[in-house]
């Protein structure tokens, strides 16, 4: 049962990229839906066994790269943490799978959308229920490969080309500390192996190696490297580039993969690898600031986007930053539980923009939107729940989740906790602002659109609002429903050995006796928010031109994304190209050529015709060569003696 | 089939295939015709019987198998010594799988001198197999200069239009470091009085010596891997070479260099070989980050393919030099893995190459609308280019950075580099070409693969994924070899230590 959870996806994979053009479209949906749903049945059923109290399960596949002490095997973990995350992503992924029978009815590629959806979902399960670091590795580059794929799914489009290989490329540098990670634990802890390594991690903890030339300490250079790679695979301040460009992707992709699967793959890195991260107060210090950064930035850009899905996307990024400083402040269990709510929701909001797009012809720019809420009234329901959960309104999963960790932010009683505490309040209120924004441009107001295009505005097919039903479910439930569990009292014993928190760090436990103030205010800025929201695009909607146009620096500053990828494009991009330029014309063809062959070929026929006209031809010249290199090694070893 | 002597029948089954296609009269169609054919089959049984040394190999010893051994010139104790151990084995069954693929790729793009240039293949076939195989130094010698002159010849020939200013840039470097070798392999004769290579490896050379014997192997070997800066015939050579030379190129010929330091300079002259270490290295990262950056800026679809193949070389000559287990294992298993990969690369190239006559990358543009086969093909092996998890590319490249990390945390930093970089230009390439809307006018009525091209590169990808899913059908039968490899040159710098420590320490004493 374990193995087929994973395994079932990617036969549907095979299956559809291989024969899906023979057996045709309705057939390749049915052959990766179908075992995709079994997946997640079965993931369901290994959560109830884990909940019963069943202990963790390894499933043995084979040996994989074997050599000297370097062992690394492919097997399947199912404990705790990985069935979450099973679950999480066979149910997301399923019912992504069920709306895009409705999403992509009109696309002339079905077979291979399909193929790649279920190989991504096969990808992030090898990740998540990997026992070593090379296998998540193996599962981290395949979703990648992934995600590279269907950001350039419409291989038409050049926008989408250049953010699919844009969004591999920011990836291969995050993978790049990410590896050096794997390398420098093998060598620290001569093993890849999550458990060798974790039980010698105390006997590790405060010595330290030399690395690049520096005494460093073992533990948090290791985890900052590995760091590294979670921030590019979560989109983390710098190297957050790649998910605004990422949804020029299909939409059920984003949803997906850009917000409720493959993003988080960072933050359960962090959680996975807990007992090394616990061992270093300055790895947890620099993840809690870099988490608590991002969920600002990321929320300010929100605010002035004007592409439906942007918006979306920046907000992924924001909530991620929290998931990431909750890890920072060793409430691990509340990032995942943050991680579940936010799939639900975030998956939700993405799929209720995909069916707004799909009603309005594929308009994504809600300046041209407005006013349609009475002609798809169910996807605007939807629409609400989700940003009512995102918003964290009292009672929707959101609510659980994401005051658990300003509250625990706030518990931390350390510096960098009051600096995410602050940082985490003000988001909350941008995050209800700029998804009150959505709503109210999307869906209120006069319409911008065309008239044809207002005209063809339409609810989606059951396809797609089934998938979406089931996903506000979670968003409505999977908070009051997982709360006690994830986070609770007990909720220890659930997490057993797959989590792991120093005995010093109580921050979490500390979250739930806060002042009554530090509880209700992430409410009260959020219902701010909401307020002010209303003010500015329904009650008066001149208001926010007319601020853009009072604060242009800020304004622009903020349109252009603090200007990360004009900087990137400056530092990296166009050096590179000059400088491989230059090295190909200048040293390979003028000094190395220069001196070298056509030197001496040039010199030698020179010699040649000069010293002996009889012969022509080409192989008297390379004797020629031949002589001065003995004649040289000779004379050079002689003269050496 | 014990008694058999696989592996010269591995080795001279081509060259009776050869004798075979020398007789070959008639009209010229049917004579290129029955040429292909010949060869075809011939360097299939070459596969079988190179299968066979695999099943037939036992990975438990390190010592060398299936030996065979006659008297050739008993005067100088020169013998005809055959046998293969975990580090070359592997290179026999690479150097056989390719040349049926050769020339399958050949089959219709050669249509001058068929006769001839199957005949060079399968010469090539016999030299690079045995060159693989020899066990006496005069004898690889042999094998070694004698694989220069058919790919010459095929460049040179069957080449494009500047082929004879690169056969001969190929020719000049390649020879000039040989010759170099023959006169250390003079000195080793000269000074070890034998030529038997098991022989040798048990002798110790004087400290002296092995520097210079390692120089003039590295003027050889370097020049084969390639190795910065002496890298700039390959761009050249296989830019004019056909496509079927650049895949016997990439494949088995740079691998002649990587082989050369595993089978001479490591066990041979340990102590130099620890001593230029740091060069090997320093050159190496200079290969990897200096090539990828070129490759970035290629416009020629086998330039690019030719300069990442310098980049990938340069992590095979960091992985030998880090003398551990892992370094080690990572660099052959790159090699072979790089043998596949960028053999299937230029094989990629020669297919829009046999249709539109372009090398060029603006030639082409949104070919996937009407080679989706092709496509996909291409895909897999600029991922496994690439390096990615569950291709054979990422198993090499992880051991050798594994192995590098043990040397030195700088130079697995500074390798790592390249996986970023190569990531760029591959994924940069394969956008040009397979992406975007089909809008070049001479592009509409493209063909996709044929059923003779699915039969090239079905095995490819097959091995392509096999190497990455499991790769220890391969590490496991070569782990005992390398293991001994390394034990031996870690017990020669001890001792060498040890009598240094000898020296100074009496001297010390008043």
């Amino acid at each position: 049962m374990y193995s087929a959870i994973v395994f079932l996806p990617l036969l549907g994979a095979i299956v559809a990229g291989l024969f899906g053009r023979l057996m045709g479209d309705r057939a390749s949906q049915w052959v990766t839906t179908a075992p995709l749903l079994l997946a997640a049945v079965l993931s369901c059923i290994a959560f109830g066994r884990v909940i019963a109290g069943g202990a963790p399960v390894d499933v043995q596949v084979m040996r994989w790269i074997v050599s000297g002490t370097f062992e690394s095997n492919w097997t399947l973990r199912f404990d705790a943490l990985a069935t979450v995350m099973c679950v999480v992503v066979t149910v997301v992924s399923g019912m992504v799978h069920v709306y895009s029978w409705g999403y992509m009815a009109h696309d002339k590629s079905i077979p291979r959308f399909f193929s790649y959806l279920s190989l991504f979902t096969f990808f992030m399960l090898m990740l998540v229920t990997a026992d070593n670091f090379l296998q998540m590795f193996f599962g981290w580059e395949g979703v990648g490969l992934a995600s590279y794929l269907l950001i350039g799914f419409w291989y038409d489009r050049p926008s989408a080309n250049a953010a699919a290989i844009k969004a591999f490329l920011v990836n291969r540098v995050g993978d790049f500390g990410f590896a050096l990670g794997i390398l420098g634990t093998f060598l620290a802890f001569n093993a890849v192996s999550f458990d060798t390594v974790f039980a010698d991690v105390p006997a590790m903890a405060g010595k330290s190696f030399a690395f690049l030339g520096f005494e460093a300490d073992i533990m948090t250079t290791l985890c900052l490297l590995l760091f590294i790679g979670a921030m590019g695979k979560s989109a983390q301040l710098g190297l957050h580039t790649w998910l605004p460009d990422a949804m020029e992707g299909p939409t059920p992709v984003s949803a997906l993969i850009h917000a409720a699967t493959m993003v988080t793959a960072g933050v359960f890195m962090v959680v996975r690898l807990s007992p090394m991260f616990e061992a270093s107060e300055t790895a947890l210090t620099v993840v809690t600031v870099v988490g608590a950064t991002t969920a600002i930035f990321a929320a300010s850009v929100g605010l002035v986007q004007n592409d439906i899905k942007r918006v979306i996307a920046y907000s992924t990024c924001s909530q991620l930053g929290y998931m990431f400083f909750a890890a920072g402040v060793s409430a691990y269990s509340a990032a995942i539980f943050h991680l579940t709510t936010h799939a639900f929701f975030k998956a939700l909001l993405f799929l209720g923009a995909g069916s707004v797009i799909h009603a309005m012809s594929g308009e994504q720019d809600m300046r041209k939107m407005g006013g349609i809420w009475r002609k798809i009234p169910l996807t605007y329901a939807y629409m609400w729940i989700g940003s009512l959960a995102l918003g964290g309104l009292p009672f929707f999963a959101g609510y659980f989740s994401k005051d658990l960790i300003i509250e625990s932010a706030f518990a931390a009683k350390t510096g960098v906790g009051q600096y995410a505490f602050w940082l985490g309040v003000i988001a909350a209120a941008l995050t209800a602002f700029y998804s009150w924004r959505l709503l109210f441009l999307t869906f209120h107001g006069d319409s911008r659109a065309d008239h044809d295009v207002l005209h063809h505005v339409h609810e989606s097919p059951l396809s797609m609002t089934v998938p979406m039903g089931v996903l506000a479910a979670g968003a409505v439930f999977s908070g009051v429903a997982l709360a006690g569990l994830f986070t609770g009292e007990d909720s220890a014993a659930f997490w057993g050995k797959s989590i792991f928190v120093a005995a010093n760090h109580t921050a979490l436990a500390d979250a739930h006796h806060v002042p009554g103030w530090v509880k209700g205010l992430p409410i009260a800025v959020a219902v701010g928010g909401i307020l002010v929201a209303w003010q500015f695009y329904i009650r008066r909607p001149g208001l926010a031109p007319a601020l853009a146009a009072e604060f242009p620096e800020v304004h622009t500053f903020l349109y252009n994304k603090w200007y990360f990828d004009e900087a990137y494009d400056w530092l990296f991009v166009r050096p590179a190209k000059a400088i491989g330029r230059g090295l190909w014309l200048g040293g390979d063809g003028r000094v190395i050529d220069g001196f070298g062959p056509n030197g001496i070929a040039a010199v030698t026929i020179d010699f040649a015709r000069r010293a002996a006209r009889l012969q022509t031809g080409y192989l008297y010249h390379y004797a020629f060569a031949m002589l001065i290199g003995v004649a040289a090694f000779v004379s050079y070893y002689l003269f050496g003696k | 089939m014990q008694g058999w002597p696989l592996l010269s029948l591995t080795t001279f089954v081509p060259l009776i295939g050869a004798a075979f296609i020398l007789m070959i009269r008639g009209e010229k169609e049917i004579v290129a015709r029955n040429a292909r054919n010949v060869a075809l089959w011939t360097s299939l049984i070459t596969l079988l019987l190179a299968l066979m040394t695999w099943a037939n190999f036992d990975p438990r010893t390190a010592a060398f198998q299936l030996e065979e051994q006659a008297a050739w010139i008993p005067a100088f104790g020169i013998t005809y010594h055959m046998g293969v151990d975990g580090i070359s084995m592997f290179f026999v069954v690479l150097s056989a799988f390719l040349t049926p693929i050769c020339v399958l790729a050949s089959w219709d793009a050669i249509r001058e001198r068929v006769r001839e240039y199957m005949l060079a293949f399968l010469v090539l076939e016999t030299l690079m197999i045995g060159m693989f195989c020899a066990l006496d130094i005069v004898l690889f010698y042999l094998f070694f200069e004698g694989v220069l002159i058919p790919m010459f010849l095929i460049i040179g020939i069957w080449g494009g239009p500047r082929r004879v200013y690169s056969a001969f840039k190929f020719f000049l470097y390649t020879l000039l470091g040989s010759v170099l070798m023959l006169v250390a392999i003079l000195a080793i004769y000269f000074t070890a009085g034998m030529t038997d290579i098991p022989a040798l490896m048990k002798y110790a050379f004087a400290r002296d010596m092995q520097m210079w014997l390692w120089l003039a192997f590295f003027a050889s070997f370097a020049v084969k891997v390639p190795m910065w800066p002496l890298h700039t015939w390959l761009p050249d050579a296989h830019v004019e070479a056909p496509t079927a030379g650049s895949v016997i190129l990439a494949g088995v010929l740079l691998k002649m260099g990587g082989y050369g330091f595993l089978r001479f300079s490591l066990p041979m002259m340990p102590l130099a070989s620890d001593f230029f270490a740091p060069l090997i290295f320093a050159l190496s990262i200079v290969a990897v980050i200096y090539t990828s950056l070129v490759a970035l800026a290629q416009e020629d679809m086998k330039k690019l393919i030719a300069y990442s193949s310098v980049a990938h070389m340069g992590f095979v000559t960091v992985g030998i030099f880090t003398f551990n287990v892992q370094g080690i294992q990572g660099a052959i298993f790159q090699m072979l893995s790089h043998g596949v990969v960028s053999a299937a690369l230029f094989l990629c190239v020669g297919v829009v190459y046999d249709r539109m006559h372009s090398r060029l990358i603006a030639t082409y543009g949104g070919l996937v609308h009407r080679m989706p086969f092709y496509a996909a093909a291409f895909m897999v092996f600029t991922l496994a280019s690439v390096g990615l998890p569950g291709t054979s590319g990422f198993v090499g490249e992880m051991l050798v950075l594994v192995g590098a990390y043990q040397a030195s945390t700088w130079v697995a930093a500074l390798t790592a580099t390249g996986v970023v970089l190569g990531a760029a230009y591959m994924l940069w390439l394969y956008r040009r070409v397979i992406f975007g809307e089909l809008e070049k006018p001479e592009l509409k009525a493209i063909l996709d693969l044929d059923r003779r091209e699915i039969a090239v590169f079905v095995p490819l990808v097959a091995a392509v994924i096999w190497m990455g899913v499991y790769p220890s059908s391969f590490l496991d039968l070569m782990h005992a070899s390398v293991q001994n490899l390394v034990d031996n040159y870690q017990a020669a710098i001890k001792a060498e230590t040890a009598a240094q420590a000898q020296v100074l320490l009496p001297g010390g004493a008043p």
